[in-house]
């Protein structure tokens, strides 16, 4: 019997034949915790009584969350995960530098890695081919200790992807379409695994959006094949080394199939509270909507802004609507700069945000206040996600968000583009 | 044998309801980050909770974060379990690692308030206001003897090493 991509990976990793629904013990390549669910981590390590990080493991820790320190509370949590570097020598990436997701894509991870993090959007690097989930801070502290960590392997649903995005139709469209589709605990303690010939129009940047979001659905990974797409990305970073090719078998078995034609497809948003709440955004249209944040670990990447750097030219964002543009990476923000994007969103009237999370989880800038309503890229709607139980939050893509940005009301970017 | 009051909450309760983002500067002083305990979703059940009593949910409990302070605030705050129809992934492993023991049963007859007693050896809960006998699905071998060491950092500190 065939393999999945996940038994595939995981059969290397833990050196047995993984099938769905194994308990396996697994070797891991890449494991990051942040500051807030970093200090915790060490603070398990130190009580479990290691001193050094395992020495088969790329650890690293990330200071992106909370950037620069909004609160001394946290800026001291920032100094411990600075401390713990520098003693054990695992990477430290520190302010400004950018988000965890998008740096373990762009530099850290490869195909056929296991990378766990202490943050559920550790799945993104499924879109580079990685079996990437993520943990809470026990967990990790076991991992920085002991290299490995206990896995069952999951049942895979597989994802059957054909035609092409239609005009002003997003990878986020994609995404956001199966999640409301199969309900925000539709693939819980399963695989989301994408196949199909329109993968290969599916550019690097937009599988990690669509890896990213694959937990919103309950999954645990989100993974993507390693073909000629991903070969090209890793090969434009200096990075061709690293590349090798994962495909599943074909008489994998998988617990069910989802088709999903691209061509199908429209803008949509989705509704407070749950991400699986999802409308056409041309149903929305007399939403009012105060801010608007292009950025996050779901879509803060260069093509992200330049989407919406090209809605906004020579425009000005609505009188009652903020518009805050956060870049994904220090490697984001400058190419960003240097293709002019940033100019014209500046121009238009954005707020540039230091590379980080901002406002995306509520723990300092853009709070949103109380009844206001923000149109996020981000991956997450929850009540009292940016800072305030009263606030609501709709998510969509870039183009999405920069055209309600212009018109101050959600609004199907097919309107403006 | 744990006996006490349920404290029921509805379904898709994230890890934004348990424990909100903006309490993030709080996680290294965790007695203050408690406090804060479903701060907005129910901000009685802090006053009101014992030690003993459970945290019942209906379906997807815990999607959201990976946070593990929120399973650790709940246990904090006095519960003795949870209670849920079903639990997200990373917070199901979380709960069984800060040593909250996590039953999958249906919550549905059990109503805010009622007096439960559960048994986890023989896997039974009896709800002692309905008169209403349930049982719980088994948790995987490997989180059956994590919980049984109360926890994973003392299950680490005893075997050193995961064993299957
Ligand atoms: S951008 Fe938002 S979702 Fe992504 S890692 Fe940061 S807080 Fe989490």
């Amino acid at each position: 019997m065939g393999k999945t991509l996940v038994e595939k990976i995981l059969s290397v990793k833990s050196e047995t034949e993984a099938k769905a629904g194994n308990i396996i013990i697994a070797n891991v390549d890449l494991v990051f915790a942040h500051e807030t669910t970093g200090p915790l981590a060490i603070r398990q390590f130190q009580a479990a009584g290691f001193k050094d990080v395992a020495s088969s493991l790329k650890a690293v820790l990330f200071i992106d969350h909370g950037v620069p320190s909004p609160a001394w509370q946290l800026s001291n949590d920032h100094m411990l995960l600075r401390r713990f570097a520098q003693e054990t020598g695992c990477l430290l990436s520190d302010i400004g530098d950018g988000i965890c997701h998008q740096i373990v894509a762009e530099s850290l991870a490869k195909p056929g890695d296991l990378v766990v993090g202490a943050d559920s959007h550790t799945v993104t690097a499924g879109g580079i081919g990685a079996f990437a989930c993520g943990m809470g801070s026990s967990d990790i502290a076991i991992v920085f200790g002991v290299g490995k960590t206990w896995l069952r392997v999951p049942e895979s649903i597989r994802i059957m992807v054909s035609g092409k995005f239609a005009h002003g139709v997003y990878a986020k469209d994609l995404i956001l379409h199966l999640i409301g589709q199969i309900g925000a605990d539709g693939a819980t303690y399963k695989a989301l695994e994408f196949s199909g010939d329109a993968l290969n129009n599916i550019s690097i940047p937009e599988r990690l959006t669509i890896a990213n979001m694959a937990v919103e659905a309950g999954a645990k990974v989100g993974l993507f094949t390693s073909d000629n797409v991903t070969k090209a990305y890793l090969t434009a970073l200096g990075r061709s080394d690293q590349y090798q090719q994962i495909i599943p078998d074909h008489d994998a078995v998988y617990e069910k199939t989802i088709n999903i034609n691209l061509d199908d497809l429209e803008p949509v948003v989705a509704k407070p509270h749950s991400v699986d709440n999802i409308a056409p955004a041309r149903e929305l249209k007399n939403i009012k909507i105060q801010q608007v944040l292009i950025g996050t670990c779901t879509n803060g990447r260069l093509d992200d802004l330049a989407i919406a750097a090209k809605i906004l030219k020579g425009k000005k964002h609505h009188p009652q609507t903020r518009l805050l543009v956060g870049p994904a990476s220090r490697g984001v923000l400058l190419a960003a700069i240097e293709a002019g994007y940033i100019q014209t969103l500046i121009d238009a009237g954005a707020v540039i945000l230091p590379p980080g999370c901002g406002p995306c989880l509520g723990l300092h800038q853009g709070a949103l206040g109380t009844g206001e309503a923000c149109l996020s890229t981000a991956n997450r709607n929850f009540k009292a996600r940016m800072g305030n139980p009263e606030g609501f939050i709709y998510l969509s893509s870039p183009a999405t968000a920069a055209a309600t940005a212009i018109t101050g009301e959600i609004t199907d970017p097919r309107e403006v583009i | 044998m744990l006996k006490g009051k349920a404290f029921k909450f509805g379904n898709g309760i994230s890890t934004d309801d348990i424990i909100p983002g903006r309490f993030a500067h709080l996680r290294s002083n965790l007695p203050e980050l408690a406090k804060h305990v479903m701060a907005d979703a129910a901000p009685t059940f802090i006053t009101n909770v014992k030690p003993g009593d459970f945290f019942v949910a209906g379906s997807n409990l815990g999607l959201g974060s990976s946070r593990e302070h929120a399973p650790l605030v709940i246990k904090m705050a006095g519960a003795s379990a949870i209670l849920a129809k079903s639990v997200a992934r990373i917070f199901f492993r979380n709960a069984i690692n800060v040593g909250l023991p996590v039953l999958l049963c249906d919550t549905d007859g059990i109503k805010d308030g009622d007096e439960l007693e559960i048994n986890l050896i023989a896997g039974t809960i009896l709800d002692l206001t309905t008169g209403n006998q349930l049982t719980f699905d088994k948790i995987p071998e490997i989180m059956h003897r994590i919980l049984n060491e109360g926890g994973l950092l003392p299950y680490i500190q005893k075997h050193g090493d995961y064993k299957l």
